[in-house]
C-alpha cells in the first residue's frame, strides 16, 4: 500500500523470513537424510551436509525397514491412492452434474449434507468403521481401506468438481443434443474433455486424501506386508527413535511426491474450500 | 487469482439462460446420478455415525468382536469416562490446545496474507509456493520433523536455546525432553500444527484481498488512516466471511488433532492425551479392547464437531453456497 523504497525493502526482508520460515523444517528434513551420521549427531548442528551420503536411502529402501521391501509399501501406497482417485472421481463426476446441471428436489439437503459429511471426524468413524470392517473381514486388506478412503475423499470431490461442470456452457452441451447426440455420447464428448482440467484437479486431492491417511491404516493394517508408506514410517520410527538419517530419506521418499502435486493443485483446493466467500 | 474464488462456483439457476425448454421436465436424472455418491456415505458416515451412538451404550470387547451380541449396558460408558480423571484432562487439553493453535493460525496466517498482498507479484508468488510446502507435507512427517528438531540427540531446537544467553531463555538445554510432560509436547505440538495450518489461511485472505477494489485503499490512505485503521474498518468487514470460514474449520479441524500427537508423544504417554487420542487408547490401546467407552468418547467429540459444524453450514448457506 506504501510505496516508499524503504518500507519496500522491509516488506520484501519479511517475504523471505516468512519464505524461510515455511520450508525450514522440510529443508532440514531433506538435509539431513543426504548428512553422514557423524554430521547429524555432532554437537554443533550444520545447515548442509558437507560430505551429502546416498547410504540412508540405500539403507531404507534396499535394506528393508521390518523385512520387507520398500516398493511393497510405494507399491500399497500407489494402489491404494490410484484406486481412490479413479472410484471418486468417476462418482464425483456423476454428482457435480446431478448438483450443477439440474435442479431437482432435496438438492439443496444433499449440498448441506456434503458439507457436514466433510467436517464428520476420522478419529471418531475409526472405531465403528473398524468394527464393521472386522465383521466383513476385511482387516489387512487395502479392499477394506480403499472402500474408506473413496468416502472421505467423494464429499470434497463433489464439492470441488460441482463448480467445474457449472462453468461449462449448458449451450454447448443442447447443441450436441440438437445434433443428435445421446445423453451419454454428450457426456463422453462434450462435458468429459471440458471439465477434465478440474477432474485433474480433484484427482490429486484424493490422491493426496489417501497417500497422507494415517489413523485408518494403522488400525484396519496388522500384517508387515500391507503397510502403507506412513505406516512404514511410524513403524520404522517407534522401533528405531535414534536413526535419523534413515527417519528423514524415508520421511523425504514419502512427503516429495506430495509437495509437488499439491502445488499443482493448490489454488484449487482454496478455492473449493472458501468459494463465494468474497461475493460480497 | 484474482477472481477464481467466485468465479467458478455460479449456481446454475441464476445464469440467465435463453433456453428453458429441456428443463421443465421431471425426471429420474439427477437421482440416478447421485444415487452411487448416496449410497458411499450412507455406508460409510451416517451408518457409522448412529453405530458410535448404539455401541457408546453397550460392552464391547474381544468377544463381541469375535461376533457374539453386545450386551446393552446404558449409560455405564458414559458414567465411566465422567468419572475417569483421564477424560477431564484430555477435555481440557483439546479446548486450550483448540484456543492456543486457533489463534495462532488465524493471527499469523493473516498476517502472511496481507504481506503477500503488498509484495511484488514474484516475490509474492515465491513465498506463496514456499508456505504451500507446509501445508503439503503430510502430518505424519510433519509430526517426525518436529520431533527431531525438538530432540535431545542433535535436535537443533536445543541447540539454540543453549546458545541463547541464560539471562534470556534460561540454561540447561543440552538435553531437555520436550515430550516428558504435557506443557512443552503441546508448545511442540502447536508449532508444527500452526506451521501446517497458516498457509491455508493466509492463502485465503489473499484471495479475498485481492478481491478488493483498490480505490477503497486509496482513499482511507487519503483520510489519514494507519495500517492498524485501515485492516478494522476496510479489510476486515470485507473479508469477514472469509474469516468466519477459516476461523471453524480451523477449530475443527485443531479439534480432533490425532497423528502428530500420536507421533510426538504415543500412547504410553496418557497424561499428554487429548480427546481423540483418549477414544481411541480406551478403544484399541490395549490388548482388552473397550470399543464401547471409545464410542461414548467418539460421541462427545463427535457432538462438540457437528454443533460447530452447524455454525459453519449457517455461514456457507448465508453466503450462498449451497443454492
Amino acid at each position: 500500500m506504501i510505496r516508499t523504497p524503504r518500507s519496500k525493502v522491509a516488506l520484501n526482508v519479511a517475504g523471505l523470513l516468512v519464505l524461510v520460515a515455511a520450508v525450514f523444517p522440510v529443508a532440514w528434513m531433506v538435509s539431513t537424510a543426504f548428512k553422514p551420521n557423524t554430521e547429524i549427531f555432532s554437537t554443533v548442528p550444520k545447515p548442509l551436509p558437507s560430505a551429502p551420503t546416498l547410504q540412508h536411502f540405500d539403507f531404507v529402501v534396499n535394506g528393508g525397514v521390518a523385512n520387507v521391501s520398500f516398493w511393497t509399501y510405494m507399491g500399497n501406497s500407489v494402489l491404494l491412492a490410484l484406486v481412490t482417485v479413479l472410484v471418486s472421481g468417476a462418482l464425483a463426476l456423476l454428482a457435480a452434474t446431478a448438483v450443477a446441471r439440474f435442479r431437482f428436489k432435496f438438492r439443496t439437503t444433499f449440498l448441506v449434507m456434503l458439507l457436514v459429511v466433510q467436517m464428520v471426524p476420522a478419529e471418531a468413524l475409526v472405531i465403528p468403521l473398524f468394527f464393521d470392517v472386522k465383521r466383513l473381514e476385511l482387516l489387512d486388506s487395502l479392499l477394506g481401506l480403499v472402500i474408506v478412503y473413496v468416502g472421505f475423499a467423494l464429499p470434497f470431490s463433489i464439492w470441488m468438481l460441482r463448480g467445474f461442470v457449472a462453468a461449462v456452457p449448458k449451450e454447448l452441451e443442447e447443441a450436441a443434443a440438437i445434433d443428435g447426440a445421446g445423453p451419454i455420447r454428450t457426456f463422453f464428448s462434450v462435458l468429459l474433455p471440458l471439465v477434465a482440467p478440474g477432474l485433474v484437479a480433484t484427482s490429486i486431492f484424493s490422491f493426496i486424501t489417501a497417500w497422507n491417511e494415517f489413523i485408518f491404516a494403522f488400525t484396519f493394517l496388522d500384517d508387515e506386508t500391507k503397510y502403507t508408506l506412513p505406516i512404514m514410517l511410524q513403524y520404522f520410527f517407534g522401533r528405531s527413535g535414534n536413526e535419523w538419517g534413515p527417519i528423514m530419506a524415508a520421511s523425504t521418499l514419502l512427503t516429495v511426491p506430495v509437495i509437488i502435486f499439491f502445488i499443482l493443485v493448490q489454488r484449487r483446493m482454496v478455492t473449493g474450500l472458501t468459494a463465494g466467500a468474497v461475493k460480497g | 487469482m484474482t477472481h477464481t474464488v467466485a468465479a467458478p462456483h455460479r449456481p446454475p439457476g441464476r445464469v440467465p439462460t435463453g433456453t428453458k425448454a429441456r428443463r421443465r421436465r421431471p425426471s429420474f436424472g439427477p437421482y440416478l446420478l447421485i444415487a452411487p455418491t448416496l449410497v458411499v456415505i450412507a455406508a460409510l458416515m451416517f451408518w457409522p455415525i448412529l453405530q458410535i451412538g448404539t455401541m457408546s451404550v453397550q460392552k464391547i470387547g474381544n468377544r463381541e468382536l469375535r461376533g457374539e451380541p453386545a450386551q446393552n449396558v446404558g449409560l455405564d460408558n458414559y458414567r465411566a469416562i465422567a468419572g475417569d480423571e483421564l477424560f477431564w484432562t484430555s477435555l481440557k487439553h483439546t479446548m486450550l490446545f483448540v484456543v492456543a493453535a486457533v489463534t495462532l493460525t488465524v493471527v499469523v496466517g493473516t498476517l502472511i496474507g496481507l504481506l503477500l498482498n503488498s509484495l511484488g507479484k514474484r516475490m509474492s508468488a515465491t513465498v506463496s509456493a514456499g508456505v504451500m510446502i507446509a501445508w503439503a507435507t503430510p502430518p505424519v512427517t510433519a509430526a517426525i520433523i518436529f520431533t527431531w528438531l525438538f530432540g535431545t540427540t542433535g535436535g537443533l531446537a536445543n541447540w539454540i536455546l543453549e546458545q541463547l544467553p541464560d539471562w534470556l531463555v534460561g540454561g540447561n538445554w543440552t538435553d531437555y525432553n520436550w515430550f516428558g510432560s504435557p506443557l512443552p509436547t503441546y508448545i511442540v505440538l502447536t508449532i508444527c500444527v500452526v506451521w501446517q495450518s497458516f498457509p491455508f489461511v493466509a492463502v485465503s485472505i489473499l484471495a479475498g484481498l485481492r478481491g478488493v477494489p483498490s480505490e477503497l485503499y486509496e482513499a482511507a490512505r487519503v483520510d489519514g488512516a494507519g495500517p492498524w485503521r485501515t485492516f478494522w474498518s476496510i479489510t476486515f468487514p470485507l473479508l469477514r466471511p472469509i474469516f468466519l470460514v477459516v476461523l471453524v474449520l480451523s477449530v475443527i479441524w485443531d479439534f480432533k488433532v490425532f497423528t502428530q500427537l500420536f507421533i510426538m508423544s504415543g500412547l504410553a504417554n496418557r497424561d499428554a492425551f487429548n480427546l481423540s487420542m483418549y477414544a481411541y487408547s480406551e478403544a484399541f490401546g490395549s490388548l482388552n479392547p473397550k470399543l464401547g467407552v471409545g464410542s461414548a468418547i467418539a460421541t462427545v467429540l463427535t457432538l462438540i464437531l457437528l454443533a460447530v459444524t452447524a455454525v459453519y453450514v449457517r455461514i456457507m448457506v448465508r453466503q450462498g453456497e449451497v443454492a
